[in-house]
C-alpha cells in the first residue's frame, strides 16, 4: 500500500544520504522525496512516499527513527493529510492547440508561466492523481518536457508534527 | 590556552579513560600520532595491518564492556578497516574509530589517499562524523562515545582531516551530551512487562531463548534469577552464549543452524516464548515460514524497537534495557506469589529429556585420528571452563561453540553476525589486554588464521601469551561440508594447498610452535601449552578432514528438520 511518511531531521551534511542509503540497502521503494529546510534553520522536513505491506512500514518507520539525524517520523496516511506536489510542462502550444490548451490549463487551474510562439509552460500543483489527470486529459505528443516535485505533506487539523 | 586538534583528540581520549587505542600510523593521522607519543596515559597499540586495529579494539571491548578505539590513516586504512567496522556493526559492539582525512581545501579532489569514509562507512556504523572546524572536535568525539556506548551499542567513527588536528581552539571536554534526535529506552512498559509475566505463568510448554544483548546488557545475573525461579528450559544463540551458564541443568545448548537438537525442537514446539536480547536471525530460527507451522505466542524484550517484529510476528513487544525489564519481570514475579503451571512444566520437560536423549552432539571418541570436538573438550577440561574464548568463522567456530561450556559472560568472543574469518587472533590481542592474567585462547582453523596471521608479530612485540589452537583439517571446513552435502562432493576451490609450517612459523616470529597428531598427545600439548604463562603457543592440530558439524538446519530449512549424525 502508498504511504506517505513526513520526517524532520537535523539539517546537517550528510542527512538526506543516510536516509536515502538506508531505503536502497533495505531494499525499501521511494516513489517520491522531497525535503528542505524548515522555519528553524537547524531542521529539514522531508516527505517519502513509499509502497510496501504494513510490516515493512513498520519497518520502515522504525528503521528511519533508528537513525541519529532523525529527529521525528509520521506516517501521515495514519490519519488525516493533505498533499500537494507541484508540476512545470511544457506544451506544444501552436496553431488550433493553443486556445485548447489554455483551456485545459484553466480548467485544471494551472499558471502560464512562460509562453513562447510555439510553446507554454505550464505550473500545476495538486495531488499526484490530479496531475497525472491533466496529462491524461492533454493530446499526446504535446508533451515537450515535465518535471514534478514529489508529493510534500502535512497533516489535517491539529495534527502538528514538530519537535 | 588554545591547543591544536590533535591535542584535542588526545586530551578527549584521556578524558573518557581510554586504556588502549588500536592503530597503525600515515600521513593523515601524523599530528595527533606526535600528541600520542608525548604522553603515556593512553597506550597505543600498533598492529600489522588496520582490520586487526578494529578486531583487537572490538574484542577489546566485548571482553571488558569498555568502548573499543582504534586510529587509522585516510585512504586505505579506512578502507582496510571496514571489515572489522562492519564485524562490530552486525555485533553491535560499542567502538570509537578515529580516521584521519585529507585536509578540508582538498576534499572532493580525489588527493592522494582520499577516500569519502563517512560515504564508505555509512551503511556499517551506528553513525559517523565529519569534523569539519576544529571547535567541533571535542563535542563530536563525546557524542561519538555516548552514542557508541548507549541503546543498542555500536561502531561511531570520527573522521578528522589533516588541517583540523593542526587548527587551534580552546578545549573543553563536555560532561553530557544531549541529543534531541537520539533518546534510547531504558525502562520496559510496565503493562507490557505485566502481560509478558501473565502469558509465562499459564505456559504449558514454555522457552526462553536468549542473545548478545544479555552479554552486552550485563544481564547475566537477572537472566538466571528469573529462569531459575520460573524453571523452564533456557538456549542461547551462538552471540549469546555464557549469558546463561552452559552447565546448569535448564541450559538446553546453543541453538540454531548448528545448535542441539533439543533447544531446536523446544523453540519449534513451545507454546510460550520469551526472547530477550535477540533477534530471530536466519541463522537461529531458519525458514520464518516453517517457524510459523507451529503456533505460539512470543513475546519480545529488546533495547531495539526495529528488532521486534522484524522477521517474527510478536505478540508482546517490550523495547527496553534488558536488564531493567528483566529485574522488573523478577520484582513482579516474586509479588505475584504465582508460580507456573509445575505439572505442565514437568511435562513439557519430560518431553525435553526424550530429544536429550537424541544425544545430538555424539562423536567416535574412540577415533585414531584427532576428531576436532575431542580438542574442544580437553581444552574445556585444561582451562577449567574459566579461559577466554575467541574464535575465527567456519566448522572450528561451531565446535568451540558446542563442546565449550560457557558459563560466564564475555568468555566467548566470536564473529557472529558478519562471519568474518581473520577475526580471532587480533580480538584475542584486545582480550589478553582487557585481562592480562586471563588464560586467552583463539580457537581457529588453518584458513581463518591465515587471515590475519601478521598479527603474530603484535602478539610478539605487546608479549601477549595467547594460545592459539589450530584445528587444522587442510579445508575449508565449512565450505567443505556444504560442498559435501548441497553440491555433490565438488570440492571448488575448498582445499587448503601449500600449506606453511605453522610450527616453524610460529618459530620464525619468536613464539612456540608445537604440532600434535594424536589423540592421545591432545591433553598434554594443552597442559605444556597452558603452563608457558608468558609465551604465546601456537598448537598445531592435524584433525580429521572428513568431520562435518551436527546438527545442521541446512539453508532455508524450518529449525526441527536438521541433519543429524
Amino acid at each position: 500500500m502508498r504511504h506517505i511518511i513526513s520526517l524532520l531531521l537535523e539539517n546537517e551534511a550528510g542527512a538526506l544520504s543516510r536516509v536515502a542509503g538506508l531505503f536502497s540497502a533495505r531494499g525499501y521503494n521511494i516513489e517520491s522525496l522531497t525535503v528542505a529546510p524548515t522555519e528553524d534553520p537547524t531542521l529539514s522536513r522531508m516527505t517519502i512516499v513509499t509502497t510496501g505491506s504494513d510490516d515493512v512500514i513498520e519497518q520502515i518507520t522504525k528503521q528511519l527513527n533508528k537513525l541519529v539525524d532523525v529527529v521525528k517520523v509520521v506516517d501521515l496516511s495514519e490519519g488525516d493529510h493533505i498533499e500537494r506536489e507541484l508540476m512545470l510542462v511544457k506544451v506544444r502550444a501552436s496553431g488550433k492547440d493553443r486556445e485548447e490548451m489554455k483551456r485545459m490549463a484553466d480548467i485544471f487551474r494551472g499558471r502560464i508561466l512562460d509562453v513562447t510562439d510555439k510553446s507554454y509552460t505550464i505550473e500545476l500543483t495538486g495531488t499526484g492523481q490530479k496531475l497525472d489527470a491533466f496529462l491524461d486529459a492533454i493530446e499526446e505528443g504535446v508533451v515537450l518536457e515535465t518535471v514534478r516535485t514529489g508529493a510534500s505533506g502535512i497533516g489535517r487539523g491539529e495534527r502538528i508534527l514538530r519537535i | 590556552m588554545e591547543i591544536t586538534g590533535a591535542e584535542i583528540t588526545v586530551r578527549c581520549l584521556q578524558d573518557e579513560g581510554v586504556e588502549f587505542i588500536f592503530g597503525y600510523p600515515g600521513g593523515a593521522v601524523l599530528h595527533i600520532y606526535d600528541e600520542l607519543f608525548k604522553q603515556d596515559r593512553v597506550k597505543h597499540i600498533l598492529v600489522r595491518h588496520e582490520q586487526a586495529a578494529v578486531h583487537a579494539a572490538d574484542g577489546y571491548a566485548r571482553a571488558c564492556q569498555k568502548p573499543g578505539v582504534c586510529l587509522v590513516t585516510s585512504g586505505p586504512g579506512v578502507t582496510n578497516a571496514v571489515t572489522g567496522i562492519a564485524t562490530a556493526y552486525l555485533d553491535s559492539i560499542p567502538m570509537v574509530v578515529v580516521t584521519g582525512q585529507v585536509p578540508t581545501h582538498a576534499i572532493g579532489q580525489d588527493a592522494f589517499q582520499e577516500v569519502d569514509t563517512v560515504g564508505i562507512t555509512r551503511p556499517c556504523v551506528k553513525h559517523n562524523f565529519l569534523v569539519k572546524d576544529v571547535r567541533d572536535l571535542a563535542a563530536t568525539i563525546k557524542k561519538a562515545f555516548y552514542i557508541a556506548t548507549t541503546g543498542r551499542p555500536g561502531p561511531v567513527l570520527v573522521d578528522i582531516p589533516k588541517d583540523v588536528t593542526t587548527a587551534r581552539c580552546e578545549y573543553a571536554y563536555p560532561d553530557k551530551v544531549e541529543l534531541r534526535s537520539y533518546n534510547p529506552v531504558v525502562k520496559g512498559h510496565a503493562g507490557q512487562i505485566k502481560k509478558a509475566m501473565a502469558l509465562l505463568l499459564e505456559a504449558r510448554r514454555p522457552m526462553i531463548y536468549t542473545g548478545g544483548g544479555i552479554v552486552l546488557g550485563e544481564a547475566a545475573a537477572e537472566l538466571a534469577q528469573l529462569v531459575r525461579a520460573l524453571g523452564f528450559p533456557c538456549t542461547n544463540t551462538l552471540m549469546g552464549l555464557g549469558g546463561f551458564p552452559a552447565t546448569d541443568p535448564q541450559f538446553l545448548g546453543m541453538l540454531g543452524m548448528h545448535g542441539t537438537y533439543e533447544a531446536n525442537m523446544a523453540m519449534q514446539h513451545c507454546d510460550v516464548l520469551l526472547a530477550v536480547g535477540a533477534r530471530f536471525d536466519d541463522r537461529v530460527i531458519g525458514n520464518p515460514k516453517h517457524f510459523y507451522q507451529e503456533e505460539r505466542r512470543i513475546i519480545h524484550v529488546d533495547v531495539d524497537p526495529s528488532s521486534i517484529s522484524k522477521r517474527v510476528k510478536v505478540d508482546v513487544p517490550i523495547v527496553g534495557n534488558v536488564k531493567e525489564v528483566l529485574a522488573e519481570m523478577n520484582r513482579q514475579l516474586a509479588a505475584s506469589g504465582h508460580g507456573p503451571d509445575a505439572a505442565a512444566v514437568k511435562a513439557w520437560w519430560t518431553q525435553i529429556d526424550l530429544w536429550k536423549g537424541r544425544d545430538c552432539l555424539k562423536f567416535d571418541r574412540g577415533s585414531a585420528i584427532i576428531k576436532p570436538q575431542m580438542v574442544i573438550e580437553k581444552l574445556y577440561e585444561v582451562t577449567a571452563g574459566d579461559a577466554f574464548v575467541t574464535s575465527d568463522v567456519g566448522q572450528h567456530q561451531m565446535w568451540a561453540a558446542q563442546f565449550y561450556k560457557f558459563d560466564k559472560p564475555r568468555r566467548w568472543i566470536n564473529s557472529g553476525g558478519l562471519g568474518t574469518m581473520g577475526f580471532g587472533l587480533p580480538a584475542a590481542m584486545g582480550v589478553q589486554l582487557a585481562h592480562p592474567g586471563a588464560p586467552v585462547v583463539c580457537v581457529t582453523g588453518e584458513a581463518s588464521i591465515q587471515m590475519c596471521i601478521q598479527e603474530l608479530s603484535t602478539c610478539k612485540q605487546y608479549r601477549m601469551p595467547i594460545k592459539i589452537v589450530n584445528l587444522n583439517n587442510r579445508y575449508m571446513g565449512m565450505v567443505r561440508q556444504w560442498q559435501e552435502f548441497f553440491h555433490g562432493n565438488r570440492y571448488a576451490e575448498s582445499y587448503m594447498d601449500a600449506l606453511p609450517d605453522f610450527v616453524k612459523l610460529a618459530e620464525s616470529y619468536g613464539h612456540v610452535g608445537m604440532r600434535i597428531d594424536k589423540p592421545a598427545d591432545i591433553e598434554s600439548a594443552l597442559k605444556e601449552a597452558f603452563a608457558r604463562k608468558d609465551q604465546l603457543v601456537f598448537l598445531d592440530f592435524v584433525t580429521d578432514q572428513t568431520e562435518n558439524v551436527f546438527p545442521m538446519v541446512p539453508g532455508g530449512k524450518g529449525l526441527s528438520e536438521m541433519i543429524l549424525v
